[in-house]
């Protein structure tokens, strides 16, 4: 199978971001194939969150080129990038979910925004969204301050795929979650990918999470993306993605 | 122009046809959530009348999202829960994961949203408010005794409890910074005053009394309760937002965990700094009012300023001023306090902050003004 064939959801090219003159990406190229999951790991301040804001269009990258399903982001008009973030959803580090509103209604944001669905149909979606992201019923009706870390981010990808888009972008979802809850996240992407036949893109470090959910990784390593699968990237010469996956942590993760 | 997706959108749409007792239901196109809206009345709308059995053939339809599987799987829910078997469920090969994810996953009812006015929920709010009355009365206790006895603490032993960087840190925030703004508005108080006041008295050819008017006006009441409502406003909200942020972030129980008094950290310092630089700040603003005074004095009635300051001399004491200064710690340990004290009451969520830092300044200015009035009826009995 040749990537040409493939249908790109996200491509980068050339991206260069820096942050009061510090250099974070240095002409990045990245291809996301459409229906994978992707891992993008990194030490901390590498500039895996600043990645992820750079491709929604939370921040203009200083260089480079940005497409999402084949149009280019930092050229799109304000109408047409409405259009492309109806595609992809977010869901970030602590779920952001509106303190001032309860789950479902949270969940109904985005779908009382673009579209012109009766509020009983909006409840229905909310419930089933919560069910799909495997909350109870009693949730819709709590607000985000009432909900445990694990909760809020469950909430989070409720809403992020409220409007059922093709592209998920995943800010550290597994971090801060006990280990029994991360794992139950794990399944819970992998399922929804599955049924769902989502795109996503995972900031993580959690290498357990990798391992369960991704098919390929992205290791930002010296200001650039290194490529591959688990496998390959154990055997690349780099110290860094060495120690990585075969330091103590990652060796445990890999062998169980 | 960015299309919604690069294939071509085509518009959906569902029949229905009795055969027989068999209920025909097709549909076809894109069941998406943009189009949602369009299929959710004609599915609702599809009655089973005498039909036996309903067939759905989804073949046709072009794609499928989680939103239009959730109409297709709540129609077939509705025939069988009216008593109607439903035989036939197609869809396409490629969207029977979907459709199975969400049938057996979605086992909830759907949310109500359940609106009560009875007579027992109004009950149960008038017992709910009274419980949180007594409960903040005494919440309010208790946070009063706890600063007061670290306050004589810090009296006592000014060496341990006092952090004179964060108290002379407060007195600038509080006091020196809010010159211009309480400079301005004092400005602007005198001349309004002078002005109505020598419009009223010009009809007796009294304008001259102007000067004692606005003299003992300023001095005894409005200069010392219009700052003390300025700086409520200022900083008394202040304290509010700044500990209510400190809640959120955590960093209350992080200085609870590292032995630190929370009290002598943050509170003593905001109710003491205020307590030394409203005094200042009304003497201040006393001055800027007299000055303001003279000005309007000068241009509307022409009354020059020697003779402004010999009038003003006749119509006020040194009392005159003192009754309105004595007035100031009392409003500003009410605001400081105040403001603190709903501080504390933040809750870990941002809507809190902006909720108590309204209620701090609306409490403090109404303690104040309720404070005034107590001050009025106490010195008129004292005959002050």
């Amino acid at each position: 199978m040749s990537s040409a064939e493939k249908d790109i959801v996200i491509r980068l090219r050339g991206l260069v971001n820096s942050i009061g003159g510090n250099v974070l990406h240095d002409h990045i190229d990245l291809d996301v194939y459409r229906g994978e999951v992707i891992g993008i790991v990194g030490g901390s301040g590498s500039g895996k969150s600043v990645l992820m804001r750079s491709i929604i269009g939370l921040m203009r990258p200083s260089e480079g080129q940005v497409e999402l399903f084949g149009h280019d982001v930092l050229k799109a008009n304000e109408a047409d990038l409405r259009l492309l973030q109806m595609r992809f959803g977010v869901l970030f580090q602590e779920g952001a979910l509106f303190s001032s509103h309860t789950v479902a209604e949270n969940i109904q944001v985005p779908l009382r925004e673009y579209t012109t669905m009766s509020q009983e149909l909006m409840n229905e979606i909310a419930a089933m969204k919560l069910s799909m992201v495997g909350l109870p019923e009693d949730t819709a009706q709590k607000y985000p301050s009432e909900l445990s870390g694990g909760m809020k981010k469950r909430a989070g990808l409720a809403r992020a795929l409220a409007l059922d888009p093709e592209l998920v972008f995943l800010d550290e979802p597994t971090s801060g979650l006990d280990p029994i809850s991360a794992n139950l996240f794990d399944v819970l992407v992998r399922d929804l990918q599955k049924s769902l036949n989502l795109t996503v893109f995972m900031v993580t470090h959690d290498i357990d999470s990798l391992k369960a959910t991704t098919d390929r990784i992205a290791v930002l390593v010296n200001k650039k993306l290194t490529v591959g699968t688990i496998d390959s990237l154990r055997n690349n010469p780099d110290p860094w993605i060495q120690e990585y996956f075969s330091g103590a942590r990652g060796r445990a993760a890999l062998a169980s | 122009m960015v299309n919604s997706d690069d294939a071509t959108d085509s518009s959906p749409w569902v029949h229905s046809e009795l055969q027989a007792r068999t209920l025909r239901v097709t549909a076809g196109g894109d069941w998406t959530v943009k189009h949602a809206s369009t299929l959710d009345v004609p599915l609702r709308a599809i009655d089973p009348g005498n039909a036996s059995d309903v067939e759905i053939h989804g073949k046709e339809i072009s794609r499928l999202d989680s939103t239009g599987g959730w109409l297709l799987v709540r129609t077939k829910k509705a025939f069988e829960d009216a008593g109607v078997r439903v035989p036939v469920f197609e869809v396409p090969e490629l969207y029977a994961p979907l459709l199975a994810a969400i049938e057996t996953e979605h086992v909830t009812q759907p949310v109500e949203i359940t609106a009560t006015h009875s007579l027992e929920s109004f009950l149960e709010g008038i017992g709910r408010a009274v419980f949180r009355f007594l409960a903040q009365g005494y919440g309010i206790l208790g946070y009063i005794g706890r600063v007061t006895l670290e306050w004589l603490e810090a009296v006592y032993h000014p060496r341990g409890n006092l952090r004179v960087t964060a108290l002379v840190h407060q007195i600038e925030q509080v006091g020196i910074n809010a010159l211009p703004i309480v400079g301005l508005l004092m400005f602007l108080m005198g001349i309004v005053l002078a002005y109505q006041g020598a419009d009223q008295l010009k009809r007796f050819d009294l304008e001259i009394l102007t000067i004692n008017a606005l003299g003992v006006g300023v001095l005894r009441e409005i200069g010392v309760l219009f700052t003390a409502i300025i700086i409520a406003g200022r900083s008394g909200s202040a304290f509010t937002a700044e500990i209510g942020t400190m809640k959120v972030n955590e960093e209350i129980d992080a200085m609870q965990t590292l032995g630190l008094n929370v009290v002598d950290v943050l509170i003593l310092p905001r109710v003491i700094g205020l307590v030394i630089a409203l005094p200042f700040l009304t003497f201040y603003a006393d001055i800027m009012a007299m000055i303001g005074g003279a000005v309007m004095c000068y241009f509307d009635l022409g009354i020059t300023i020697p003779e402004y300051v010999r009038q003003l001399h006749q119509a006020v004491t040194v009392n005159t001023l003192l009754v309105g200064l004595i007035k100031a710690p009392v409003f500003a340990y009410v605001i400081a306090m105040v403001g603190c004290y709903e501080g504390m009451n933040v809750e870990r969520n941002a809507a809190s902050v902006g909720k108590l830092t309204t209620r701090s300044v609306v409490e403090s200015v109404f303690l104040v003004i309720v404070l005034d009035a107590g001050f009025s009826v106490l010195f008129s009995i004292l005959g002050i």
